[in-house]
């Protein structure tokens, strides 16, 4: 079967192969111990690991949007400060 | 229901997990991977980086079809749903016209959409439609193939003939569920009519009511269909919604970088709201 | 045996007694009988059925409308405006029902949608039932990427579709529009099977496996007749949803196994003035979906209900 039309680049390639390595990471974590370590956060919401995840991952992409459309296109910093984001996600939320 | 720890249910999960995954994981994997690239056809494809998604955030054309589809979902939220929960309360709640109600109201919901906009494109032309005629004969010139405005009035009017019926099902369901006692409390307390609605039903609808305003949002931001064969996106942009300029940008133009970019942009934005849909449902759920 | 039996025949009535109760209790109107008769506004209330009924009729006009077009002839559509037909004929339906381009139209739209009503309620069957009694390893995210599927914009994935089904050679047949309205109908048959397994005792599942049941033949002598009504109101939806969808399903084809709604289309952009020709195909599509919800139509409030739609 001919997959040309799928068109991957190494770049696209490394950035699904670290959301894979993080859902595998989960798996594990979760596998070591059990339960997801379920609390009520600052924002009023129940969350388990997986959703600080969640969280995490779907605000970083929200903040590289806001840095492209309003900075400009040097990314480092938008990664940066989505990981600070997300440790405070899993710290606090 | 206390449910058992079995990890062996993957198994029957699976099958659904295969065929959702082809259709979902794959096609999602390809539009990344166009979004930062150019190409010229024949499979050839050189990499840009963020460039596309630069552009579609900062091009005017993309802003306005965004702005469009906030206006559109707007006001068909603000229609709808009221409209529907008085026509839940006004709905008799046993006998015989129960079902014929029920089954009218939801005819609507059941027509294939690309029919919906035919029919409402017969029904609104203004030499031979029936509201196209009505309207210019009260002396307002009403055309929506040549006005945004009347094209904006009558696809606004087609999704509240189209959609209202689920917000009145819904809100029907939960105001059905109101066990008797609520109104025998209000009737010893001699509440009014405006009470009685307020502080029993409305809360008692609060779940439903929620299910309905984000299904309508929901389905609302990808409408495609219906405005496309009713309007066909125009005249000119006016009724040019996030779907319709994707299609335009993937399928008419074959820009594959700009239409990859947004369709991320626009998933990304669904991706949020289905988020807020399943957390506020299990949230309410586990509250009782 | 037959003790256990029998105790699965009571719990049996109890689930289909629970399930009757769909269309409201009576006294729910008395109650609200009395609390607009107690406000002392009587007189409002005995004009209330007025809502409903002007609303039907807003519905009803521009389906009417269709009506009435698909029973003209060209001339008089093209002669001016008219509330019935003057001169009725069937012409329409007549070259619909005898002209191949149109009613092949509707024999692909058929099988593509049969085949992934099919699929999608057979392999929900067993999903859902994993979702309505297990807990497993991230079965909650499993299910919220599930229903994003559902919510997703089907414009997001259109192009590559067509790439992907072109790829592996089902381009242009029913399979490849059956196989890719999957995406959002296996998501909600998953939804709304899940909420009617969930009413379903459990003890029933204990007992019969006590009896000795295995899991397959528990599922389909017991399980599945228990449920029987949520497995129609799951094939209604899944059916009445690829029917209605026309964006993926044109995307899909091209000529062999055009779609009704893409035959229409063609129709409208083409040849302009073929208004009673369309307005019959569009009447012809109506009438499937309508005999369908009258086989449902005491179900449909519950699964509205369930908010599952």
């Amino acid at each position: 079967m001919d997959l040309s039309w799928m068109a991957w680049t190494w770049q696209t390639a490394t950035f699904f192969g670290v959301i894979l390595l993080l859902l595998v990471g989960m798996t594990v974590w979760e596998w070591a111990s059990p339960g997801g370590a379920p609390r009520h956060g600052i924002l009023g919401l129940d969350t388990t690991r997986g959703d600080r995840l969640f969280i995490s991952l779907l605000g970083s992409a929200y903040i590289h949007l806001a840095w492209l459309g309003l900075v400009g296109p040097n990314l480092w910093w938008a990664l940066a400060l989505s990981i600070v984001y997300a440790i405070g996600v899993f710290r606090f939320v | 229901m206390d449910k058992t720890w079995n990890n062996k249910a993957w198994f029957m999960v699976l099958p659904v997990l295969v065929l959702v995954a082809f259709n979902a994981i794959i096609p999602l994997m390809t539009v990344v991977n166009y979004s930062v690239q150019e190409t010229f056809g024949n499979n050839l494809f050189f990499f840009e980086g963020v460039k596309w998604f630069q552009e579609v955030l900062n091009s005017p054309r993309f802003h306005s079809s965004l702005l469009r589809q906030f206006a559109f979902t707007g006001l068909i939220l603000l229609i709808e749903v009221p409209l529907g929960v008085a026509v839940a309360l006004a709905m008799p709640r046993s006998g015989p016209w129960v079902a014929v109600c029920l089954v009218l109201m939801s005819l609507p919901l059941l027509i294939p959409w690309n029919v919906v906009g035919a029919m409402w494109n017969i029904f609104a032309l203004p030499d031979i439609g029936l509201l196209g005629y009505v309207i210019n004969a009260m002396g307002i010139s009403y055309n929506f193939t040549s006005q945004p405005l009347s094209a904006w009035f009558t696809v606004v009017l087609m999704d509240v003939w189209h959609w209202t019926s689920l917000v009145v099902l819904l809100a029907y369901a939960g105001l059905v569920s109101i066990p008797d006692a609520y109104y025998q409390a209000a009737k010893i307390d001699g509440a009014s009519r405006w009470s009685v609605f307020r502080f029993i039903q409305l809360p008692k609808m609060k779940r439903v009511l929620t299910i309905a305003v984000l299904l309508r949002f929901m389905d609302s931001f990808m409408v495609y269909t219906e405005p496309f064969v009713l309007t066909g996106g125009g005249p000119g942009n006016a009724t040019t919604f996030l779907s319709i300029d994707l299609v335009k940008a993937a399928l008419g133009e074959f820009n594959l970088g700009i239409a990859a970019a947004m369709s991320i942009i626009y998933f990304l934005m669904t991706l949020l709201v289905s988020w807020l849909f399943y957390t506020l449902m299990t949230q309410s759920e586990a509250e009782g | 045996m037959t003790s256990v039996k029998e105790g699965l025949g009571d719990k049996r009535s109890d689930v289909l007694m629970r399930e009757q109760t769909t269309p409201p209790p009576a006294s729910n109107a008395a109650g609200l009988r009395s609390a607009s008769v107690m406000s002392g506004r009587g007189r409002e209330a005995r004009f209330l059925w007025l809502v409903p009924t002007v609303y039907i009729i807003f519905l009803m006009l521009p389906i009417y409308w269709l009506l009435n077009m698909s029973f003209k002839t060209t001339n008089e559509i093209l002669g001016g405006f008219s509330l019935w037909p003057r001169s009725f004929t069937v012409a329409s339906y007549v070259e619909i029902l005898t002209n191949p381009v149109w009613y092949n139209g509707y024999i692909s739209s058929i099988s593509y949608v049969f085949i992934n009503t099919a699929i999608s309620v057979s392999v929900a069957l067993p999903a859902a039932y994993a979702f309505s009694r297990y807990r497993f390893l991230g079965d909650k995210h499993l299910f919220f990427w599930l229903l994003t599927n559902r919510m997703a914009p089907p414009a997001v994935f259109a192009l590559p579709f067509y790439q992907l089904y072109s790829a592996i050679n089902l381009f242009d047949t029913p399979w490849a529009v059956a196989l890719a309205h999957c995406l959002f109908n296996i998501p909600l048959a998953v939804w709304i099977l899940e909420g009617f397994m969930s009413g379903v005792p459990k003890e029933i599942d204990e007992t019969a496996f006590i009896d000795g049941y295995s899991w397959p033949r528990f599922f389909v002598k017991i399980f599945m007749p228990l449920i029987a009504s949520g497995i129609g109101v799951t094939a209604f939806f899944c059916f009445m949803f690829s029917w209605v969808e026309l964006l993926l399903a044109k995307t899909l084809t091209s000529v062999a196994a055009k779609p009704i709604a893409a035959v229409m289309t063609r129709t409208a952009s083409t040849s302009g003035y073929e208004l009673g020709l369309l307005a019959a195909a569009g009447v012809l599509t109506i009438v499937p979906g309508a005999i369908v919800i009258w086989f449902v139509r005491n179900y449909i409030a519950k699964g509205f209900a369930l908010g599952r739609v």
